[in-house]
């Protein structure tokens, strides 16, 4: 079982991000009571069984203090058997860490960090409206190992404009210095709800060019693979297996509890979202109500999402899940498709699994829904 | 006969004659006021939405005036260039018109030409001044052009507004007084003048009718003169709100006549019926087969739903006798139908038709108007298809439709119309001052030229003031050639057009440019190439993807990434795959938005 926490703060807005966070921290303590208080009524949203993964993801839950954090997991542990070796993640700033803080995540029970460390260009940090500075990003990695928590992500962001590739190769080779054993790196993708994308309306920004996003990505596939890294999802690298796991109950269909404001949950049969609104969410849990949205998830619906998502990892999609979840009508309708784009190159079967060939990743999304079916 | 009125409304778009109607049949009490949904004539959903009426209808209203009870037949009237056929044949019966003119805006083209339709037609003319509730009305300069348009009295104008109710009951005391009752001889034998038919899928096709002379009774046996058929009055009836079943339909009288007739095909406006037994010897003058203007080929988006296609088009077909169609087969399309309309919103409406009642994707080819080639060994050729014509080598020469265009705008926009006249291949013919301010242009042009985005030009560099009609004015030698498009060195027949040579140039540059927009980004570079022969004269690319991939994926992203990518699918249906390019459907009407 896995449980997903959103905690819906953060210090400033990056002009890039699209995700639920308020700026405004006033209510982050009645927020963090509603969280737990969600967490209890939804006790049984998952079957029985021993919850594998946590995740603190947000905004950013780097801003939760010792109290909340302690309040949180504590309420965990009261109503869910977590798995001794569980994999318990927390989303952190390189602003938050310092060795008290890093101290402090530790002794709760954090025992990985996905950083969000996104650049070590300071210009790049400040065009994307970050809160870190480029020294604090560099600095943070190391803090947080000498804490004792060597099982780190760091994320970060490629297609940045720029003239050349100058400052990717540099971002690599600081990274690959850090001697992390998973890193996550995002194509930077302007969202309409953000500044970089009013900006694009307004014209005050040019489009991300596909060909030097493309050129970007290939460059990092290439020198991530060369230092060890293996790409087990689309845009996600890991050394020696230190996969994420709880990222990775999403790419293979595992039911997943989210709490928090506009947090996802998937029972296997429907999908259901929380409200993206702090002060609703609020309303709502403290009458003891679920704000949440509920979608019931057809054949045909299942189908998609398992060839969505299983197509961007190493493990690929089971043909006989896929023919399991349509009743039989992904064969039916999409033999056609299938011996084109194994024609193409894009995609091989391997004993019954469809994987992305490594030109086929580039195209992931178009082949996924050139596979959907009706 | 003597209590008979009937009469019929010319009017411009947009000047109110739908809401007119409505206050007639409320204020005549023929529907109530419940009843009333606005604009109670036009019963098509898509006429409604585009505000004109498409088909025409009629309606009988009961009105008492000084005490004796009269039959008002309201017969309406499409307002469109593309019907003027359909408008001459309601014209026909009526014996009298209301000319409603909207006091903001005077008198347009339309309604000129149907004017003089009805003063050929010796109906008698009430003007009603319209809208003059609106504040910017100019009653009195509107009636001056009335006054010089009609050579009517300003006296005899009467001052109304649909909306606001005023004006109603003059228009109707009016109707009585000033429109002549019908004249025939009620003893003679049966000339009944169809002026229009409606298509009920439960009982076949509705005739509309207007007894010209003689009567007809429930049950006798007719014979339609022009087509020929014969058939039994199962169902006569006059029409009201809904059908009136009646034993009789009088002389001089309207009404509808149901006789198990499938196919609107069989039943040509402008025909005349008569008794089998007792037949009339001649039909009433002004039949004549209407003739599409405009063709172009609608083809399904999925190969495999051409049989389909057939079915919608048939049931179209049975309400919709102006469409005329062949099978066809495009190299790059597969099969399809060649079809003819009588104009571009007759195109439209069917297209729209086909996909909102019939729920089908289909594809329109360029729209082209009928040529006419002689060809070498001197046989004459009409093409209505691009890829009908002949190689250049086996064409003597080509002629061209041309239309008289009647132009009508205030005098201030007759320089930008003269430039647009020009550009279009027009010849200035002859230059008319209605009024001091409003002026009658008269050009002839190809139609060619006009049925592209002639209209939506004139009205944009007019600010909506100008408004067209024309009639077709024969043939002329023109220097036509055939303009072939190619994707990927693969030639799409589909986008090819038959252009004046003058043209050509520009016209090969900008639709490669509008394709280039239109066609999405695919796998491989795609180079679109327009050429005349063999001679490319104009070359666009569009580039190939370089990555389709979203950057992440994770349990709050899914449920949204999904329907993006069905979203994604679903626009790839409407897309045609020609060799390995996919073209979307709005591509092949390109040409239409070159401009």
């Amino acid at each position: 079982m896995h449980l997903y926490i959103h905690i819906p703060f953060c210090k400033q807005a990056c002009h890039y991000c699209d995700f639920h966070f308020s700026t405004n921290t006033t209510n982050k303590r009645a927020v963090v009571e509603a969280i737990a208080r969600e967490i209890v009524l939804r006790k049984s949203y998952l079957p029985d069984g021993d919850m594998e993964t946590i995740y603190f993801g947000g905004g950013t839950p780097s801003m939760l203090d010792e109290a909340e954090l302690h309040f949180l997991l504590e309420t965990i542990h009261k109503h869910f058997r977590v798995a001794p070796n569980a994999e318990i993640t927390l989303e952190a700033n390189p602003d938050d860490l310092n060795a008290a803080s890093l101290q402090m995540f530790a002794k709760a029970g954090i025992n990985r960090l996905s950083i969000g460390i996104q650049s070590f260009h300071e210009p790049h940090l400040r065009f994307m409206n970050r809160a870190h500075s480029a020294v604090e990003a560099e600095q943070c990695v190391t803090l947080a190992q000498n804490a004792g928590i060597d099982n780190i992500s760091i994320d970060l962001i490629y297609a940045i404009p720029s003239e050349d590739h100058d400052i990717l190769h540099s971002d690599l080779f600081k990274a690959f210095t850090l001697n992390v054993p998973h890193i996550s790196a995002y194509c930077l993708t302007i969202e309409p709800q953000t500044a970089f994308g009013s900006w694009l309306k307004k014209k005050k920004m040019r489009p991300i060019e596909e060909e030097y996003a493309a050129q970007q990505f290939e460059i990092l596939v290439k020198s991530l693979g060369e230092h060890g890294y293996e790409q087990y999802e689309i845009s996600n690298f890991a050394r020696n297996g230190h996969y994420s796991n709880h990222n990775s109950s999403y790419w293979k269909q595992h039911p997943y509890l989210g709490v928090g404001p506009s947090a996802h949950s998937y029972n296997g049969a429907s999908r259901e979202y929380n409200i993206s609104n702090n002060a609703k969410y609020l309303e709502a849990i403290q009458k003891g109500l679920i704000p949440a949205t509920i979608e019931a998830l057809t054949p045909a619906d299942r189908t998609n999402e398992y060839l969505l998502t299983g197509l961007r990892t190493k493990w690929g999609v089971e043909l006989l899940k896929l023919d399991e979840f349509s009743a039989g009508a992904f064969a039916l309708q999409s033999e056609s498709e299938l011996e084109r784009m194994t024609r193409k190159g894009w995609i091989r079967e391997d004993s019954g699994i469809l994987l992305l060939t490594e030109a086929g990743k580039l195209f992931a999304d178009r082949i996924a829904s050139d596979l959907f079916i009706d | 006969m003597k209590k008979i009125r009937n009469f019929c409304i010319i009017a411009h778009i947009d000047h109110g004659k739908s809401t007119l109607a409505d206050r007639l049949l409320e204020f005549t009490k023929t529907v109530s006021q419940r009843e009333m949904q606005a604009q109670l004539l036009d019963n098509m959903d898509l006429e409604r939405e585009r505000g004109i009426t498409i088909k025409s209808h009629a309606i009988q209203m009961n009105y008492v005036y000084q005490g004796e009870e009269y039959i008002l037949n309201l017969i309406d009237t499409p307002g469109h260039v593309d019907f003027s056929y359909e408008v001459s044949r309601s014209i026909a019966a009526c014996e009298g018109a209301l000319l409603l003119v909207d006091a903001s805006q005077g008198t347009e083209a339309q309604t000129i030409s149907n004017l003089y339709l009805a003063i050929n037609h010796d109906l008698v003319i009430i003007p009603v001044l319209n809208k003059i509730d609106l504040p910017g009305a100019m009653p009195e300069e509107i009636k001056d052009e009335m006054v010089d348009l009609l050579g009517c009295e300003r006296a005899d104008i009467i001052p109304a507004s649909g909306k606001e109710g005023i004006g109603i009951e003059n228009i109707l005391n009016a109707i009585v007084e000033r429109i002549p009752a019908p004249v025939g001889d009620p003893e003679g034998p049966l000339q009944a003048l169809i002026f229009d038919s409606v298509f009920n899928s439960y009982r076949g096709i509705e005739v509309i009718f207007r007894v010209k002379n003689g009567s007809i009774k429930k049950g006798d046996k007719v014979k339609f003169m022009a087509t020929g058929k014969e058939y039994i009055a199962d169902e006569i009836g006059t029409l009201g709100l809904q059908q009136i079943p009646k034993q009789v339909v009088e002389c001089g009288d309207v009404g509808y006549l149901i006789s198990g007739i499938k196919v609107a095909k069989e039943v040509k406006v402008g025909d005349t019926f008569t008794h089998i037994d007792r037949p009339a010897t001649e039909a009433i003058v002004g039949f004549s087969e209407v003739k599409p203007m405009v063709f172009a080929g609608i083809y399904p988006v999925d190969t495999s739903e051409f049989e389909e296609l057939r079915e919608a088009m048939e049931k179209l077909q049975l309400n919709d006798a102006a469409l005329v169609w062949e099978p066809e087969t495009s190299a790059a399309l597969g099969f399809g139908f060649r079809c003819g309309f009588l104009g571009m919103l007759h195109m439209e409406i069917v297209q729209e038709r086909l996909e909102r009642e019939f729920d089908m994707t289909v594809i329109t080819t360029v729209p082209s108007v009928q040529f006419r080639v002689l060809t070498t060994k001197d046989k004459l050729l009409n093409i209505s298809a691009p890829s009908e014509m002949p190689e250049p080598n086996h064409i003597k020469y080509i002629e061209e439709p041309y239309i008289n265009a009647q132009i009508i705008t205030k005098s201030d926009y007759i320089g930008p119309i003269l430039n647009l006249c020009m550009d279009k291949r027009g010849v200035l013919k002859n230059q008319i001052y209605l009024t001091a301010e409003r002026v009658e242009l008269q050009f002839l042009i190809p139609l060619a030229e006009v049925v592209f985005d002639f209209f939506d030009k004139l009205k944009t560099i007019s600010r909506g003031y100008a408004s067209l009609d024309y009639e077709l004015a024969g043939y002329q030698e023109s220097d036509m050639v055939k303009l072939d498009v190619m994707l990927n060195g693969e030639a799409v027949d589909a986008l090819s057009a038959i252009v004046h040579r003058s043209k050509s140039y520009e016209w090969g540059k900008k639709l490669c440019e509008k394709l280039r927009e239109l066609i999405p980004r695919q796998m491989f570079e795609i180079a679109i190439q327009a050429a005349i022969g063999q001679k490319i004269i104009a070359r666009e690319t569009v580039k190939a993807m370089r990555k389709d991939v979203l950057a992440k994926c994770y349990g709050g992203d899914i449920s949204r990434k999904r329907k993006l990518l069905e979203k994604q699918k679903k626009g790839k249906k409407r897309m045609r795959q020609v060799g390995n390019v996919e073209i979307p459907q709005e591509a092949f009407m390109a040409v239409l938005k070159i401009n």
